[in-house]
């Protein structure tokens, strides 16, 4: 049975919820987008219940503590199938057994929520490192990426504290959302169709009128900072991969 | 006359041969203006030689007094010379830092008129960006020899780490290539610091408001492969500073040549000591997290390293008698023992053994090096073979496995471990 959420948390767990209801443990939850592949398998239509999901996240508590509910948040964080049926059968079997040893790494399943996490965390703190702001006339610092998972909800906190007097807007071009900071509080943000939000290294006309000479700086400084007799591209490739390059001022 | 972005090119040319890049270990927060320190550090890019760029990492400038033969910017070479003013450092630093460029300044210089004229001239951009500016993201300065008490004490409020840098492992390669300093003027400043750190720990314990003053500690460079110096040589000078002066790193920075005229050293066109200076973190690594000491690495029998294997395999290959280690039964400090297990798999090893005794795939699975750890350790399955009673079968396996990834005399920045 599969059962289609509209891609939040909260639907994720009402789909748990709603599994112990009607005793469906095999159930495989999947957002809309996906179902066109699997026409002929039954599915159900949950409908996202933030009082049911915080019932769920407070059984969780409960049971492995704070630490080990986060883990299936990050690992919910994947935007991945595959790793939401492992988190969400690893939800049943906590529920349906009272417990589950989180950090027993010879568990097959534990082992792949580990792994999981793990590659969240990565992209998290890539982005943290790689998010690059333009400065527009208008003071506003911008910036737009495409992150392999879903991490920015978990990076905005981090900006907060530290461009804390500036504002700025990070963009997650590939989910179509993001995050606003005017300086007090963030807001999320999606596009409405008559503000669309484009590349901002294509912005000339907008540019703070020393945008431009800082960028070349910082390119200058980039190159020179390289020591030939060193070079190593593959290394170089290694911590930053292509698919970031469009992003970062000393790549393009 | 050349334009600032000359300048730059010339100022970020002759510092990147320091190659302490770490902002990790502070704890300064963000009060009220902009930045803080993230305590495991953040590297925002790499170079196209695959290391880090976490800070902007510059000289104040590269007019020097010194014609230390060993340094690009060294009195006698033909280079050409620039300096930034206060103002310049101080803008650059804060709109690379606004963009998310940059984790913050790491500032050094060549002297120029006195160390303390110097000196002073680097305080002034740190109190300037502190103190004007309410910047709060990582500053690392670097503590110019000579330079008085009361300003090294004064930078000290403003910035995160401090270090000076050995250059040379001992005196005597020292004084072949740098007649004009010795190993005394480094040991001052370092000890300057040390106690003020000490003393400001003190007070900490009775005044919570006591300012922070270099959060993140001292660190020291030297280089390697300029002089004559062996691997036991070195780590003994870096065991030795590592213990009288607290430090939180010691880098070591494989030569390139840069000096035509002085046939003490390496000639131009002479590759960088790459796999050596690996070697040597990995060693370094060892003494301080893998609880190993350094006679059992390196000894007046053992005097350098090898180069086709790792330290800690190399150590138990030289000490069979201790293999193969139980992970099962074994404590975590005989587990990290294991050549090809780190610190991460073995605490995931501690962990998931509480639940079941392990196997040998799911050993292999939590993500250790299997392939060198599988001679060393026992799990539930292991068959015994006599296989560790032959070091020398062992090593040649391994090295046949690893011919492939690891190319001996490599010509290129390698990973740890």
């Amino acid at each position: 049975m599969d059962y289609i959420f509209d891609g939040s948390y909260s639907g994720y767990l009402s789909c748990v919820f709603e599994a112990f209801e009607r005793k469906e443990f095999d159930s495989i939850p999947k957002t809309g987008k996906a179902t066109e592949v699997t026409l002929f398998s039954e599915k159900r239509l949950i409908s996202t219940d933030n009082k049911k999901a915080q019932r769920i996240l407070a059984g969780m508590k409960k049971i492995i503590g704070n630490q080990g509910t986060i883990f299936f948040y990050h690992n919910f964080l994947s935007d991945n199938q595959i790793e939401w049926l492992n988190g969400f059968r690893l939800i049943v079997e906590l529920f349906r057994t009272k417990q589950l040893d989180i950090h027993n790494y010879g568990y097959p399943p534990i082992l792949r929520l580990h792994q999981s996490i793990k590659k969240i965390n990565r992209e998290r703190h890539r982005m943290k490192a790689f998010i690059r702001f333009v400065k527009s006339n208008d003071h506003l610092y911008t910036a737009v990426v495409e992150p392999d998972f879903n991490v920015i909800p978990l990076v905005v906190q981090f900006f907060k504290n530290r461009f804390a007097d500036q504002c700025w807007l990070i963009y997650d071009l590939r989910r179509n959302y993001g995050f606003h900071y005017d300086g007090n509080t963030i807001v999320e943000v999606s596009p409405n169709e008559s503000d669309e939000i484009r590349d901002p290294y294509q912005l000339e006309v907008d540019l703070d009128p020393q945008e431009k000479a800082y960028q070349h700086l910082w390119k200058t400084y980039f190159k020179s900072t390289t020591i030939e007799s060193r070079k190593n591209l593959k290394l170089h490739l290694r911590h930053v991969p292509k698919r970031y390059w469009k992003y970062l001022v000393e790549k393009i | 006359m050349f334009g600032f972005d000359d300048k730059l090119q010339i100022l970020a040319d002759a510092a990147k041969y320091d190659v302490s890049c770490s902002s990790s270990g502070s704890k300064r927060k963000n009060s009220g203006g902009i930045g803080d320190s993230s305590a495991s550090g953040i590297c925002h890019t790499y170079t196209e030689d695959g290391r880090c760029v976490s800070l902007l990492k510059i000289l104040m400038t590269n007019f020097c007094i010194y014609d230390c033969s060993f340094c690009v910017s060294r009195r006698s070479n033909d280079v050409q010379r620039a300096a930034f003013s206060v103002k310049e450092v101080v803008e650059l630093t804060m709109n690379f830092y606004r963009r998310n460029y940059i984790e913050g300044l790491f500032l050094s210089s060549g002297i120029f008129k006195s160390a303390d004229y110097t000196m002073e001239r680097l305080m002034l951009v740190v109190k300037k960006l502190r103190t004007e500016e309410r910047f709060n993201g990582y500053i690392h300065l670097k503590a110019i020899p000579g330079a008085s008490e009361s300003l090294l004490k004064e930078a000290g409020l403003y910035v995160d780490r401090m270090s000076v840098n050995l250059e040379i492992p001992t005196e005597e390669g020292l004084k072949l290539v740098a007649p004009e300093k010795d190993h005394q003027s480094v040991r001052e400043p370092l000890t300057i610091i040390k106690n003020e750190i000490q003393n400001l720990q003190q007070d900490r314990k009775i005044n919570k408001k006591t300012p922070l003053f270099v959060p993140a500690g001292q660190s020291t460079q030297m280089v390697i492969g300029a002089t004559p110096e062996n691997d036991f040589q070195i780590m003994q000078a870096a065991n030795t500073f590592y213990k009288d002066y607290n430090l939180k790193r010691v880098y070591y920075s494989g030569y390139i040549p840069i000096n035509a005229t002085d046939s003490n050293l390496p000639q131009i066109g002479t590759a960088p000591p790459l796999v050596r200076e690996n070697r040597l973190y990995q060693t370094d690594w060892l003494l301080r997290f893998y609880g190993f000491s350094l006679h059992e690495i390196l000894n007046s029998k053992h005097q350098d390293l090898d180069l086709e294997i790792d330290p800690k395999l190399a150590w138990a290959l030289r000490n069979p008698q201790f293999f193969p280690i139980d992970i099962n039964t074994a404590t975590f400090n005989w587990i990290i023992r294991i050549p090809g297990i780190g610190r991460q798999s073995a605490k995931k090893i501690i962990q998931a053994r509480k639940y079941g005794k392990l196997k040998e795939q799911q050993v292999q699975k939590i993500g250790i090096a299997y392939n060198r750890a599988k001679y060393f350790m026992l799990c539930q399955d292991t068959l015994i073979t006599a296989g560790f009673h032959y070091p020398e079968k062992i090593r040649k396996s391994i090295m046949k496995h690893n011919s492939q990834s690891q190319i001996k005399g490599s010509n290129s920045q390698l990973t740890l471990f």
